[in-house]
């Protein structure tokens, strides 16, 4: 019956996950057992009694073994299951010592991680395989909450405070996470990637932020240009949540047809939008303020990789 | 005074009053100026119907726009702004204006004094307050919905909703209007049950729906309030800045959290209560046999009340709330699966043995029965806590309080409207309609929630307005259940209102029913009884008079 379970639950990233779905298709077992311990009589009483004029029907009005019976059946039922439960909650809910940890800021609509030596990146991380990882997060704004389905955790980000998640992962690959607690405009867009690596794989992320965009810079795959990467990029670290790229206005100006026009800042002046002007409204986006709008831009300085910078600078020279 | 009914028997072979509540006076001004709680009954019936279509309409709306990943509405492009707001007015909607007030409202209103053998309810004048702030409230909530809107979610989590544009201060006034209305409501059927019970009809002489109707009252009461002054203080919160939820000046988010759910987990009860109140009634009647288990059943019904007040935590378990508490509130929640499965219990075991015929309202109620069934047993994962954390905040949720809210509470609410509906019109509505509408209920609502469940568990998130491709079959089956459900409701509408242009020939008691209500006319008379009734046999005694004790 593991079809069944694969079909309802998400891949299994971790040893906690396959723990999660066999509770999770036990009591699935269990309530389709009682379901139709109550929904077969309900159907099958009303034909096999059904109604015949003149019959009279029992006094039945009591019947005390039958309903203490029934209340302590399913009491007895109810106190196993939760121990069970509290049973695997308490291994989600205190993460290992030796576990690495990664700072998490959750703001509106994109994550923000911090690994231990200062690496930053933003909606896109990478774990090594089979070793803990805990994440210490807080929000900047309202409450958000950090859920990967693949690892069956989940837990709300608050303003002020800390909370956190851990995880062990077992298998290779790419798992999605998303945010679980609404948090308004673009709650449903603020999602982002786990990829889980070996030693290796990881050890050479945390250098140069992974080899997804080699193809991109070093002409191999006629396919892929700097702008593709920059489009990935563009997407990957939240700049659609403030910049359009078909001219439609945002909390941010449009990309479209930017790069090599006369730009109208808030203090009267016009600038030529060239690689110095995008770079610097990456980096320092307080010093330009394109006019008619709010100097709401966070800075990007330390959390784009050089590879990221330039396939968006690339990717937005191709917006005509 | 009649007989206690034998099986199959029908009265109403007393001539028919020629002046009922519904003729005796008219004029705008004696509808609105009443202080019958017959025609309150049937204002409120009125309003909150409305509210209902108001509510369903944004619902169509939520499934509409997900029924693909293009969010398209009729040609027009829905933004994500508008979906926030769609689905918030849609909870906001159908809590605050339909579901809480209806059965009480209307129903109860209307039954609980002929049940009890009384000429009205304790406080008619009060009765009518309740309406009116019912009344005041819902124009707040439709202003502030054209006025601005709302996109917060129905649960007005902070800090998004004490910083958030949008009327979030109107439709929060609205909401601490409403809920005086409930309190009111609440206070009144209290006393009338205390009071004004007929002569000899003791505490186990009611009907089984007096004991439910009873225990929703002493929720109404205790919890509303808590409400009242959650929003007091986000009101306060968003115009003065006054800072408890803010985490910035030593506030608390979370707070809030723990207040609002300190009511609306028992607001939940406040729902399926009438809900269980109203298959009280149906399935006895139906299977013209005595209820089995009544203790056990009205017991059941006020632990419930009071379970549902120490259990507010488990909305909590991954929200920030300590370990300790975690674990407590979820040992708690399993408790009120107990008195639950006593109440599908007692009602299975009516039926076996029965003499049961299939009219709509035991349609409604056999549905109920399922329907109930899956809901409560889907609280089991939420309840767990190790399930919990993957299921919270997604579709799984979503799909478990539409079952008992809607497939349970709004199930037996259409099945009680069909049961009571010739002692209030003095017309029988269609038995055809009735039945493939009840079929066609069932259908349309298994078809648009039980994907759901599939959808959560596999990692969907709830309140959100894009999803991953490989979620879009189950959203588009989903939506083309809501629209079955549309059409059952619009039919269920439709056959109702027809009946309204026959003539009112409906007998006294069309169903069989021992209940007092059913030894009046159909509509009953302004003062509901000829003479004041005396209870004269035990609740629901189905045996032949020659052989009752």
């Amino acid at each position: 019956m593991d079809w069944l379970r694969a079909w309802m639950m998400p891949p299994q990233g971790s040893e906690f996950a396959k723990e999660i779905d066999f509770i999770y298709m036990a009591l699935f077992w269990l309530s389709v057992v009682l379901f139709f311990m109550i929904a077969i009589p309900s159907v099958y009483f009303a034909w096999r009694y059904r109604y015949k004029p003149g019959r009279v029907t029992p006094h039945q009005t009591h019947n005390t073994t039958l309903e203490v019976l029934w209340s302590v059946l399913p009491l007895i039922l109810c106190i196993g299951i939760f121990f069970w439960g509290l049973n695997g909650w308490m291994k989600y809910a205190v993460a290992p010592g030796e576990a690495m940890e990664i700072s998490v800021t959750a703001k509106q609509w994109l994550w923000q991680f911090e690994y231990p030596d200062g690496s930053r990146t933003i909606n896109d991380i990478h774990v090594p395989v089979n070793k803990p990882v805990k994440f210490t997060m807080t929000s900047e704004d309202v409450l958000h909450d950090f859920f990967v389905p693949d690892m069956r955790v989940k837990h709300d980000i608050i303003p002020g405070r800390y909370t956190q998640v851990w995880f062990t992962p077992n298998v290779l690959g790419e798992h999605n996470f998303t945010c679980a607690e609404y948090c308004g405009k673009d709650h449903s867009g603020m999602k982002g990637k786990l990829t889980v690596d070996n030693d290796a794989d990881f050890a050479k992320w945390m250098e140069t932020g992974g080899t997804e965009w080699e193809d991109y810079f070093n002409g191999k795959d006629p396919k892929k240009t700097p702008a593709d990467w920059g489009k990935i990029t563009y997407e990957r670290v939240g700049c659609n949540s403030c910049h359009t790229v078909d001219g439609s206005k945002s909390k941010g100006p449009s990309w479209k047809g930017v790069f090599g026009s006369m730009v109208e800042l808030n203090n009267g002046t016009s600038v030529l939008a060239d690689e110095n002007y995008i770079r610097e409204s990456m980096m320092n986006p307080q010093a330009k303020v394109v006019k008619g709008f709010d100097p709401i831009m966070p800075t990007f300085q330390g959390l784009l990789k050089p590879n990221q910078a330039n396939g968006l600078v690339a990717y937005i020279e191709s917006l005509k | 005074m009649e007989p206690a009914v034998t099986s199959g028997a029908r009265i109403g072979d007393r001539p028919r009053p020629k002046k009922n509540y519904l003729n005796e006076t008219k004029g705008f001004k004696s509808w609105a100026l009443t202080v019958d709680h017959k025609r309150i009954g049937i204002m409120y019936l009125v309003g909150t119907l409305f509210a209902f279509l108001l509510g369903g309409i944004f619902a169509l709306l939520v499934r509409l726009t997900l029924l693909t990943p293009a969010h398209k509405l009729f040609g027009l492009q829905v933004t994500a702004e508008t979906y926030n707001r769609f689905f918030t007015l849609h909870g906001a909607i159908m809590v605050f204006l339909f579901i809480i007030p209806s059965i009480p409202g209307s129903l109860t209103n209307f039954v609980l004094p002929l049940m009890l053998g009384a000429k009205d309810v304790a406080f008619p004048r009060l009765n009518l307050a309740s309406l009116y702030l019912w009344i005041v409230g819902a124009i707040m909530a439709i202003t502030s919905m054209i006025v601005g809107a709302v996109d917060t979610g129905w649960t007005f989590y902070t800090p998004y909703s004490t910083t958030t544009s949008g009327t979030v201060t109107l439709m929060t006034a609205a909401v601490f209007v409403l809920g005086f209305s409930s309190i009111f409501t609440g206070l009144n059927f209290i006393a009338t049950v205390h009071k004004l019970r007929a002569p000899g009809m003791g505490w186990f002489d009611m009907p089984l729906f007096v004991w439910g109707m009873y225990s929703t009252a002493v929720i109404q009461v205790l919890a509303t309030p808590v409400l009242g002054i959650t929003l007091v203080l986000l009101m306060l919160e968003r115009v003065f800045q006054i800072g408890i939820f803010d985490s910035r000046i030593g506030g608390d988010p979370v707070l809030f959290q723990h207040f609002f759910w300190f009511y609306s987990h028992p607001a939940v009860y406040i729902m399926i209560l009438p809900g269980m109140a109203i298959i009280s009634e149906l399935i006895p009647t139906f299977s013209r046999k005595t209820i089995f288990g009544y203790r056990a059943i009205a017991y059941a019904s006020v632990s419930l009340a009071l379970v549902s007040f120490i259990v507010w935590g488990h909305h909590m378990f991954v929200a920030g709330q300590s370990q300790l508490a975690t674990v407590v509130f979820s040992a708690l929640t399993f408790l009120v699966a107990i008195p639950s499965g006593v109440k599908v219990f007692n009602w299975l075991t009516t039926m076996y043995q029965g003499n049961i015929s299939l009219e709509t309202p035991m349609l409604y109620a056999i549905s109920f029965l399922m329907l109930f069934a899956i809901g409560g047993l889907t609280g089991i994962f939420l309840g767990t806590l190790s399930t919990d954390v993957h299921l919270t905040d997604t579709y799984f949720v979503v799909a478990h309080f539409h079952y008992v809210m809607m497939g349970s509470t709004v199930t037996a609410f259409i099945g009680g409207l069909h049961y009571w509906w010739p002692k209030m019109t003095g017309r029988m509505p269609s038995e055809k309609w009735g039945r493939i509408a009840a079929v066609l209920w069932f259908i349309g609502f298994n078809a648009t929630f039980l994907p759901q469940f599939i959808l959560g568990s596999r990692g969907m998130p709830r309140r959100y307005y894009n999803y991953l491709d490989q979620f879009q079959p189950l959203h588009a089956f989903s939506t083309v259940g809501s629209w079955i459900i549309g059409l059952s409701l619009f039919m269920t509408a439709a056959y109702l209102l027809a009946s309204l242009r026959k003539p009112a020939d409906a007998p006294d008691n069309p169903w069989g029913g021992t209940t007092m209500e059913w030894q009046t006319s159909s509509p009953p008379i302004t003062h509901n009884f000829e003479d004041q009734p005396v209870l004269e046999h035990e609740p629901y005694d189905y045996r032949p008079k020659a052989v009752a004790h």
